[in-house]
This record gives structure tokens, C-alpha cells and sequence, in this order.
């Protein structure tokens, strides 16, 4: 009896199996991200409503597609986003996963997107070692990474003068990675390092590494911390006189949403490197626009979500392409790389054989207070930096992935 | 490996002196609230966090600066405190502590869920009064005013607080209370509603200390999450509900933490609660606490 209906089973799924190879039009999208934690401004629910977005303008649900998007909170750790991970590969039947902010858990998560073949398009994590070192066949980097930040805000404090560094770093896999990068090309521009302190993620007082960068007498203080971390020790290091005494702070990752928390008062004259600025062109504006009547706090998009708005316009373009959903992680992934990308926000561009997406940063300067004409009108444009020397040159990628 | 001179070992002390004194004001709340009420207070931080945003909205929506905050913050969340006591905690006065403990830890997930749904996990700017703007330069270190200022007014509240509920009539009344309830009814004392004021007073504290801290960290719905998890293993460290211990403890802890964000940074957030443990091993009953 078990056996006959195993067998009816089996061939049932036989003849439906070739056709939906091709016709399948259900895709389903997972969003991961810090809902509730330091980070739940740069992605949270905002990742998910630009998912929801990105497929709604997409289009595909009057052609039929049945998209559905399920989002879950890692808590910025690595065990939770790999067991979600998991549990969404096994009992849910996800097919990509989007966003992951936080590299520890975003490194954690690579290693599940290959065993389990999904898709993994990461927007909010900067490590640079997930199209280096940690490469796969299923990841897809989005919008930033280290190597970026590096060389735009490292280089161009370094190049105008601060050739002497000390570290303020969170301790674990993102600020590992920033440090490193920085390191690299602090000194390449003929610049070093004369000290640095690991802090705890999610730190709230700075005072004791503050007073040890003070002390450090370095020109530049360097922040490879990121969110609540890196407005707190902007707040704390105008108390403590950090600025006034002649030292300048470099912060080598901040969000449209820390310049705002901090105000143009106290972020004022920062510089900052971002792919991403809401008021940067009029696609970017009537895109924000959307975004942030949707947000309960009004807020305005960040890089990371408006990078899971374009990550997500790529999938459904490259799905359309393979007409229909082949459930198939690494294939979808291959043939993304071989088609060009363009989406409103970050405009043309491509997938590298490593996954690395690659487009244009930006050095931009917080406004001033007197410059400020808004609540977000934070930043303005400094230099533009190409898309091919934005990211890491695919010679220099350590991906196994490129040896022949 | 140890290169360090006096001067930044002076620094660290008055830096761990500043965050003591956040972990005094909050293990002091607690305290109170534990000896008096035998509650533990998980709502605690997210209070704290509420003092800090009722300063926030105080002079966004009313104009009432740093100073008008610091007098009403408190009375404010204090009443939400008693409202709570009122409505809920009561209720749960004959049960064991941990019914206390998971109501409590509730209220608090539930407080900064609500905050953060309509505020975001970024926070909101507030500035230091410009009278206490400024630092001193003493030499060894770069105090700024505001700084200085935290500590001092810590030492006052705390001892006035330790003063009023050791050395008063008042304070032997509501230490009465707790030992024998009934008794002290019969002089004619309203047990309840000094049980709830004492709530309302413990939870002003917490507030007390947010509006402190509110010029410092940026105003985040999560500001009070890690801390009291800090401020709890102080309160086990100078044993739960001695007053003295909790402040002593406090600002002691606050100087070892500093010292080791110094010495070994990456040790600093679990500096803490190897403390603890080893407390716990020694002396079961904490620092300061008696055997019960």
C-alpha cells in the first residue's frame, strides 16, 4: 500500500517536474535582517518594504508570478541567521535570500545559501571577504563592502594630510574587515597606524577609547564601527573635546540614518562614502518619496535598503529571463552575472564572476547646519568614485571561484 | 604590555567613575525596589529609557529645557510606574519572584517595542544644557563639565536616597512594611499606598538617571536593554536589597570596567559578570547582603 503510494507519488512529481522547470512562476524572497536592534534603521522593516516594492514595480504579479516575501529579525547573530536560514531553505521553500546586514552573521549565512543552493543577494553587510575569501557560487554583493569604504573616506583623509591613525573598532568580523582594508590604504597613501582598541558591538559609552585615542595623538581617529556605535562615539567625542584639540575623526561607515540621528549639528563636515543617496537624482527622490510614506518614522532610505530594492529588481529580471523559476540558487546566480544590471537607483552596471556588484561610490560631506535646508538634507557630493575602481580589481580577488 | 602612565591611569578612574555612577542610580532603583517591594524590576531599563525620551518630548513639545526635564521627567514616569504597581505588579505581591520578574520582563520588551515602532533604533538628538557645556583640562585628562556633573549629582541623590530610607522615620516605616505588613498597618499606616509610592519613587530614578544620560548617548529605545542587564548582575554583586551595597557597588564596578576597557577592551562587556560569579561562589548572599 506504502509502496504503491510512493510510487503514484513519484511519478506524479515526474510529469509535473519537467514542466514546472520552466513555467514556475512562484518565487519566494526572504528578507533577514536586524528588525529591533542597532542596526534596525539601515535595513529592518524598510529592507522589507523596498523588497515589496521592487516587486510590485516589477509588474509580474498581472503576469501571473506569484512573489511572496517573508522577512525574519537574526538579531545580529550568526547562529540565529543560520538557523532561520535553514529552517527557511527546509520548510519554507525560500528561494533567495536579501539584505543581512551585520558580516558576522552575513559570512554565516553565505556558507547556508551554497549548502542548501539559494540565491544570496547581501545588501547590508561591508565585509569585503564575501566576494573575497568567502566567495560562492550564490552570493550576489550588492551595495557596498570594506574595500569601498576604504578607498573612498580612508584615501581621501589620507590623502588630505591625516597620515596618522588610531582605531576605534567594533569587535567582530565587520570591523576586522574595515580595519584591515583601511589599514591597506592609509598606508599605501604613505600614511600609518599608531594604535587602536576593539570596542563591543552595541557599546554605549566611549569615553575610556576615546580618551585612548586622545592620547594616541593621532590626526585621525578612525571609526570601523557602524549604527548606534558610530553616533555614540560622534556624540561623546565632541564632549570630550576630540575635535576642538585638533584631532579629526574619520567615520569610515556611516548611513543617511546615523547623519540624521546625529543632526548636521554635531555630524557636520564629516566625510562619508555611500553608492546610495535618497536626494542624489530625481529617480533616487520619487523613490524615496515612495519609501518613506510607507515608513511609520518617515524616514528616508538608506543605501542597504535601497539596495535590496535593486538586488530584487535583478533577481526578478534575470527569473523573467530563464522564464520561470528554476529553484536552482547557483544557476540563477550564473545568469545574473551575465546580464547587465540596471535599476533606477544605482543605475547601470554588473555582477562580477566573484559576485561583486559593481557600480559608482560617492564621497559625500555632511551639510552643515547652515547648509542643512531640512531634516534630510544631509549631504552633499564631493567626489565621484568610478565604478571600476570602486571595489576590489578581480585580479587582486582572492575568490576560488576565478582560478582556472 | 602594561606601558602606562599615571595620567592615563587617572583618566580611566574618573571615566569609570562617570558610568559608576549610572550603575549606582540604577542598582539603587532596583535595590529599593527589591528590599521594599520584593519585586525584581526587569522593566527597569526600559524606564530608564523612557526617562530619557520624556526629556526628549519635554523640550520638543513643551519648550521645557534640560533642567525643567530633570525635576519633571521623573515625577512623570514615576506616575506611570505607580499606574503600573496599581494595575498589574499588585497583584502578583503574594507570588513567588518570578512572576514578578517575567511580568516585568515583559512590560519591558513590550515599552521598547513601542518605542522603536514609532521612533526607530537610531535615536533622537539631545544636547547638553549650554551651562554645562565645556570641559576642564586637568591635566591628566579632558573632564567635560557635563561629566563632572553626572558624578556629583549621583553622589548627592544616591546618599539622600540611602539617608532617607536608613536614617529617617519615614525609611524605618517602609522597612517595617516589609517585614511585617500587618503590624505596621495597625498603627494606622496606609501599607499599600506607601508601597506604591515606594515603586513610583524607585521607578523615578531610573528616569532620573535617563535624563542624565540622555545628552550623552543618543536617545535610542534600546538604550536601557544592555545596561540593565549590567545593573542586575551590580545588584546580585552588593547583594539584593542593601541600599549601601548597591551604591558602593555601582560605582566600584563602573572603576573595574573602566579599567579593563583599558587593559583587555574586549573583556570589558563580560568584565561584569565574572565579577558576579565569582562573588556568587564567595559570598552567596552578595557583597553587603544578609543571609537570609
Amino acid at each position: 500500500m506504502r509502496l504503491t503510494a510512493s510510487i503514484l507519488a513519484l511519478t506524479t512529481a515526474m510529469s509535473f517536474g519537467g514542466a514546472a522547470l520552466a513555467q514556475d512562476k512562484n518565487v519566494k524572497i526572504g528578507v533577514l535582517t536586524d528588525m529591533a536592534g542597532l542596526y534596525a534603521d539601515v535595513g529592518g522593516v524598510g529592507s522589507t518594504a523596498a523588497a515589496q516594492m521592487a516587486i510590485e514595480d516589477s509588474g509580474l504579479a498581472a503576469k501571473g508570478w506569484k512573489i511572496d516575501v517573508v522577512s525574519a529579525d537574526h538579531q545580529n547573530k550568526p547562529d540565529i541567521g543560520v538557523n532561520i536560514s535553514r529552517q527557511w531553505a527546509d520548510q519554507d521553500k525560500v528561494d533567495g535570500i536579501f539584505d543581512v546586514l551585520t558580516s558576522s552573521v552575513a559570512l554565516a549565512v553565505a556558507g547556508v545559501a551554497k549548502d542548501k543552493n539559494l540565491v544570496y543577494m547581501n545588501s547590508g553587510a561591508a565585509a569585503s571577504d564575501l566576494t573575497n575569501s568567502a566567495c560562492t557560487p550564490n552570493t550576489v554583493h550588492w551595495t557596498y563592502d570594506t574595500y569601498l569604504l576604504a578607498n573612498g573616506t580612508g584615501k581621501a583623509v589620507t590623502k588630505a594630510g591625516g597620515d596618522t591613525w588610531f582605531f576605534l573598532t567594533a569587535d567582530y568580523a565587520f570591523g576586522a574587515a574595515l580595519e584591515r582594508d583601511t589599514t591597506a590604504v592609509v598606508v599605501a597613501n604613505g600614511g600609518k597606524i599608531v594604535g587602536g582598541v576593539k570596542h563591543p558591538l552595541s557599546n554605549s559609552d566611549f569615553s575610556s577609547f576615546l580618551l585612548q585615542a586622545q592620547a594616541s595623538k593621532a590626526k585621525i581617529i578612525g571609526l570601523a564601527n557602524a549604527g548606534g556605535d558610530t553616533t555614540n562615539a560622534i556624540k561623546q567625542a565632541a564632549e570630550f573635546g576630540i575635535t576642538a584639540g585638533g584631532q579629526k575623526l574619520a567615520a569610515l561607515l556611516m548611513f543617511a540614518s546615523d547623519a540624521h540621528a546625529l543632526t548636521p549639528k554635531l555630524a557636520g563636515g564629516l566625510q562619508l562614502t555611500a553608492t546610495f543617496y535618497w536626494d542624489l537624482n530625481d529617480n533616487t527622490r520619487a523613490f524615496a518619496k515612495r519609501f518613506s510614506e510607507r515608513m511609520k518614522n518617515k524616514q528616508m532610505p538608506t543605501m542597504v535598503q535601497a539596495g535590496v530594492y535593486a538586488s530584487v529588481t535583478h533577481y526578478l529580471k534575470t527569473l523573467v529571463d530563464m522564464g520561470g523559476n528554476p529553484h536552482d540558487g547557483a544557476k540563477v546566480v550564473a545568469r545574473m552575472k551575465e546580464i547587465p544590471t540596471d535599476d533606477p537607483l544605482f543605475g547601470k552596471g554588473l555582477i562580477q564572476a566573484n559576485g561583486r556588484k559593481i557600480h559608482p561610490g560617492y564621497l559625500f560631506e555632511v551639510k552643515s547646519p547652515a547648509e542643512s535646508k531640512g531634516e534630510w538634507d544631509l549631504y552633499k557630493l564631493i567626489a565621484t568614485i568610478p565604478a571600476e575602481e570602486a571595489f576590489t580589481p578581480l585580479a587582486q580577488s582572492t575568490c576560488s571561484l576565478l582560478k582556472k | 604590555m602594561f606601558n602606562i602612565s599615571t595620567q592615563a591611569l587617572f583618566a580611566q578612574l574618573l571615566v569609570g567613575l562617570i558610568n559608576g555612577s549610572f550603575y549606582a542610580l540604577l542598582s539603587l532603583g532596583l535595590a529599593v525596589i527589591f528590599g521594599l517591594l520584593n519585586i525584581i524590576n526587569f522593566a527597569h531599563g526600559a524606564l530608564f529609557m523612557m526617562g530619557a525620551f520624556c526629556a526628549y518630548f519635554l523640550l520638543t513639545y513643551a519648550g521645557i529645557g534640560y533642567w525643567g526635564a530633570l525635576a519633571l521627567s521623573p515625577i512623570i514616569v514615576g506616575a506611570f510606574g505607580i499606574f503600573l504597581e496599581r494595575t498589574m505588579l499588585h497583584r502578583l505581591a503574594n507570588l513567588d519572584h518570578l512572576y514578578g520578574l517575567l511580568l516585568t520582563f515583559g512590560l519591558a520588551l513590550i515599552i521598547q517595542g513601542v518605542f522603536q515602532n514609532f521612533f526607530g533604533s537610531s535615536g533622537l538628538p539631545y544636547a547638553i544644557p549650554p551651562q554645562l557645556t565645556g570641559a576642564q583640562n586637568l591635566g591628566f585628562m579632558f573632564l567635560p563639565n557635563y561629566r563632572a556633573w553626572v558624578v556629583v549629582f549621583s553622589i548627592v541623590v544616591c546618599f539622600a536616597t540611602w539617608f532617607a530610607i536608613e536614617k529617617t522615620q519615614l525609611g524605618a516605616l517602609l522597612r517595617a512594611a516589609t517585614e511585617n505588613p500587618a503590624l505596621v498597618r495597625a498603627f494606622g499606616i496606609n501599607v499599600p499606598r506607601m508601597i506604591t509610592l515606594t515603586y513610583g519613587f524607585g521607578v523615578g530614578l531610573a528616569a532620573l538617571a535617563g535624563v542624565l544620560a540622555a545628552p550623552i548617548n543618543q536617545v535610542r529605545p534600546l538604550m536601557g536593554e544592555n545596561l540593565i542587564i549590567v545593573v542586575f548582575a551590580v545588584v546580585v554583586i552588593g547583594g539584593m536589597g542593601s541600599i549601601l551595597g548597591s551604591i558602593l557597588t555601582g560605582f566600584a564596578l563602573g572603576i573595574v570596567e573602566g579599567m579593563t576597557k583599558y587593559f583587555y577592551p574586549e573583556a570589558s562587556n563580560t568584565v561584569v559578570f565574572v565579577i558576579m560569579a565569582i562573588v556568587l561562589m564567595v559570598k552567596p548572599n552578595g557583597l553587603f547582603g544578609r543571609a537570609s
